[in-house]
């Protein structure tokens, strides 16, 4: 009976259930949490008494006169700052492919991708507002301000500022993406044959290489869409307030101390998922008309296309976006360390640390679930990552397209969405504000990146190391952890150090599944920008993107300690 | 490269030497067959050659010989030491040694580390797996070696380590799939002949896979084209 039992449990957690439970872990709460949003949305929602099915919602939620504005600031800053990204990041790809800029670009990508950018929002706030440092450097002397001109710049009713803070996080990631498809498909020569047939570098890599890659970076591009489309910290901290954008709306209704106003906030979530599903859309549709229209073009023999000033506007506009990141950082580490510093003087006049002191004990506390939550989530998603990629080396069968779709799925998905569906599925298990709750929230966005990181690395390894270690008549088992692990060292810690940047970075989940009970770094930065009190935020700010630059400094230094004996396994 | 000519030798007090038999393999990829009927005995320390253009089934073979073919391949047929059937074993209970192109040293040890995963754990004691380790590259000149990083060795030094992990894995026969076909002529024909004397004095049925007509000479055995199955 026992043996019977334990048996069961050993196929129970076997590798061969492992993509299963893997997929249950993730995709469950999203579809749970979709559901249980849909469903307040027609009127079903017991907590507050209602559990005859309507559509009032829906006709209160079109009523409302903020929503045509704050829909209109969703689609316009999430299609603009999408398509600007896309366009530079794919400009200067093409133009500086295999130069030294390039290489140096490629090197900062890591250290951008790791800061939370809520905390790249912040900085950029203390950058461009008006009374911001660009405006303190050139100030008076040069503009005559004495002081701070009366324009809305950071909040403005266009949402530019959502739309360039939108853009320093996002142009990176899809260079990132770019990157990752030019490797695996022979880009290279593909470019030096077009070359030799007289192409110049942007004609050729435009005509030869993207059509190529494009099928390659459709779904990063589709998931850097929803998230302009839906996002909601950035949008706090950069976008128009009167009415906000979209997602900002609904989860001021989720948050209203009327509770009826629950009923509204789940269509406007639904609403939400509606427009990114029809913006993917409307976007797939032009990349057909795109491709169609293009067809003869490709083979019309022109061999250049605006060579020069792609070149110019691509560098300069990268420059920019580069320059705008550190600047960010740079004037955190300022005012987390200002005790005063008046308008137009280009630095603290006096500086101190007690934005620190003052707040040490909230930062301990903030500081510590961040990375309890970050590190466990990001652990657990390493191991089930690899237990789904050992469980395909050992079958001899990779996941097909199909597993990449429901991997970026839960990315396509606005938080907003379903997070207060997954917040009344965690009240209804007792789990809510529980330690399991939040980790696992965190987990449902963990996984996805921390899988796309160490899905190329463990596929490419060479398995004969594995099969010369068996004909030894070593274990499989032995071989596993022996050979494989410690040959993969150098990508694990990265997939880990990815997850914990990730987990550090949510906003939304720790809201919404904390039930007010958990702060974080993030959630404290986010929520303390409002106030206006820069130093304090700062602190937090710093802090934020601290963690997660020091976990991938580790992860990047830690090999090279350990092999530090070890030439083939060393950094480059 | 100084290369001595003494020979490492496992005094293997585990098994007596065996022949390695295949009888009637017959071998398809997804429906379709590669090869059909393939017999074949290896004698202890006899080494035969299989020759063929790329594509047959050459490493395919070895692949199934020593347990590690991958899943879209099926095999019918049996593979046996002596009297003991091999072919349902997994590749870590055949214990039949395998050299590939590459070293495939393990990059995260050292030459020692390397060896001394080789070897059996029911070679207990430190001291006896030590001794066993510079015994093993003492023979092949190599002792000044064993705490080196294996990126730091020259090529030949390399494949010679890798030699000696097999053999230090106390196998029962040894396949060879192509090992020399990277190295330069000079070095070859060395590496060869060490590859080849030390299965001798091991008494291990060897196989060899080659497309090249001098590696199958120097072996002075047997030659067995593969398009004849």
């Amino acid at each position: 009976m026992m043996k019977h039992f334990s048996s069961n449990l050993s196929v129970l957690f076997s590798l061969r259930t492992v993509p299963v439970l893997t997929l249950m872990v993730f995709l469950l709460p999203v579809l749970a949490g979709l559901l249980s949003t849909i469903l307040p949305a027609f009127g079903y929602l017991p907590v507050i008494g209602q559990v005859s099915f309507s559509t009032t919602a829906w006709t209160e939620l079109f009523a409302h006169p903020a929503l045509p504005s704050a829909l209109f600031a969703s689609v316009s800053s999430g299609i603009i700052a999408t398509f600007l990204s896309l366009i530079l990041s794919l400009s200067f790809v093409a133009a500086w492919q295999g130069t030294n800029s390039f290489k140096k670009v490629r090197q900062l990508l890591a250290p951008i991708l790791a800061i939370p950018h809520s905390a790249l929002a912040i900085g950029l706030a203390f950058l461009i507002a008006p009374s911001g440092w660009i405006t303190r450097s050139i100030s008076p002397w040069a503009t005559g301000w004495d002081r701070p001109p009366d324009v809305a710049i950071i909040h403005d009713e266009w949402g530019l500022s959502l739309i360039l803070g939108l853009m320093i996080k996002e142009t990176p990631y899809l260079l990132l993406m770019i990157l990752a498809a030019l490797d695996q498909s022979q880009a290279k020569q593909r470019l030096k044959l077009a070359k030799t047939l007289g192409y110049h570098p942007v004609a050729a890599w435009i005509k030869s290489v993207l059509p190529v890659i494009y099928k390659q970076i459709r779904l990063p591009i589709y998931a850097v869409l929803a998230f302009s489309l839906s996002v909601v910290d950035i949008a706090l901290i950069l976008g128009p307030t009167t009415p906000p954008t979209l997602s900002v709306l609904v989860l001021r209704w989720f948050n209203d101390p009327d509770l009826s106003y629950r009923t509204i906030a789940a269509a406007g979530a639904l609403l939400q998922l509606l427009v990114v599903i029809g913006i993917i859309f409307i976007w797939w549709i032009t990349e057909k008309i795109i491709a169609g229209l293009s067809k003869t073009w490709l083979t019309n023999g022109t061999r250049s296309l605006a060579e020069t000033p792609v070149r110019i506007l691509s560098k300069v506009s990268l420059n920019s976006i580069y320059t705008l990141f550190f600047g960010s950082l740079l004037v955190i580490l300022l005012w987390s360390f200002t005790r005063r510093w008046r308008y137009p003087d280009f630095l603290p006049s006096v500086w101190s640390s007690q934005s620190w002191d003052r707040n040490i004990h909230n930062l301990m506390w903030s500081s510590s679930s961040t990375l309890t939550i970050g590190l466990i989530s990001s652990f657990i998603a390493v191991i089930l990552v690899v237990a789904c990629l050992e469980n395909e080396k050992r079958r001899g069968k990779s996941a097909g397209a199909g597993a990449l779709w429901l991997v970026y799925f839960p990315l396509m998905i606005p938080q907003v969405s379903f997070l207060f569906g997954v917040q009344v599925l965690t009240i209804k298990a007792g789990i809510d504000a529980s330690w399991l709750a939040m980790i696992w929230c965190h987990l449902l966005f963990v996984l996805p990146y921390v899988f796309l990181s160490l899905t190329d690395p463990y596929r490419q390894q060479d398995d004969r190391y594995i099969k010369v270690a068996l004909s030894m008549g070593v274990s499989p088992t032995r071989a596993f952890w022996r050979i494989r692990l410690p040959m993969l060292l150098r990508p694990l810690l990265f997939a880990l150090a990815i997850g914990f940047a990730v987990s550090v970075a949510q906003y939304l989940p720790t809201l919404f599944v904390g039930g007010g009970r958990f702060s974080t770094l993030t959630t404290e930065a986010v929520n303390l920008s409002a106030s206006g009190n820069r130093r304090i935020i700062a602190v937090y700010a710093l802090l934020q993107a601290l963690l997660p630059l020091l976990c991938f400094a580790t992860a990047l230094a830690l090999p090279n300690v350990i092999f530090r004996n070890r030439r083939a396994l060393k950094g480059h | 490269m100084v290369m001595n000519n003494r020979t490492f030798q496992q005094n293997s007090t585990s098994s007596a030497p065996s022949s390695l038999h295949l009888q009637d393999l017959k071998l398809s990829l997804r429906g379709e067959q590669l090869f059909t009927q393939l017999s074949l005995s290896v004698r202890p320390g006899e080494i035969v050659t299989l020759m063929g253009p790329s594509g047959c089934g050459k490493s395919s073979l070895l692949a199934a010989i020593s347990g590690t073919l991958e899943k879209d391949f099926s095999l019918e047929g049996q593979v046996l030491l002596d009297e003991f059937n091999l072919t349902n074993l997994p590749p870590e209970e055949r214990h039949i040694g395998m050299l590939f192109q590459e070293d495939l040293l393990f990059p995260h040890m050292s030459v020692n580390e390397n060896l001394g995963f080789g070897i059996p754990a029911h070679v207990k004691g430190k001291k006896e797996r030590t001794a066993l380790i510079s015994q093993a590259l003492n023979d092949a000149g190599l002792s000044e070696f064993g705490s080196r990083d294996p990126a730091t060795l020259s090529g030949g030094q390399r494949a010679r380590i890798a030699v000696l992990r097999t053999l230090l894995s106390q196998p029962r026969a040894l396949l060879l799939d192509e090992p020399f076909s990277k190295l330069d002529a000079e070095l070859r024909a060395r590496f060869r002949d060490f590859v080849f004397r030390h299965a001798q004095a091991n008494n291990l049925p060897t196989l060899l896979v080659t497309h090249d007509p001098d590696d199958a000479q120097s072996t002075g055995g047997k030659i067995i084209q593969m398009s004849d199955f």
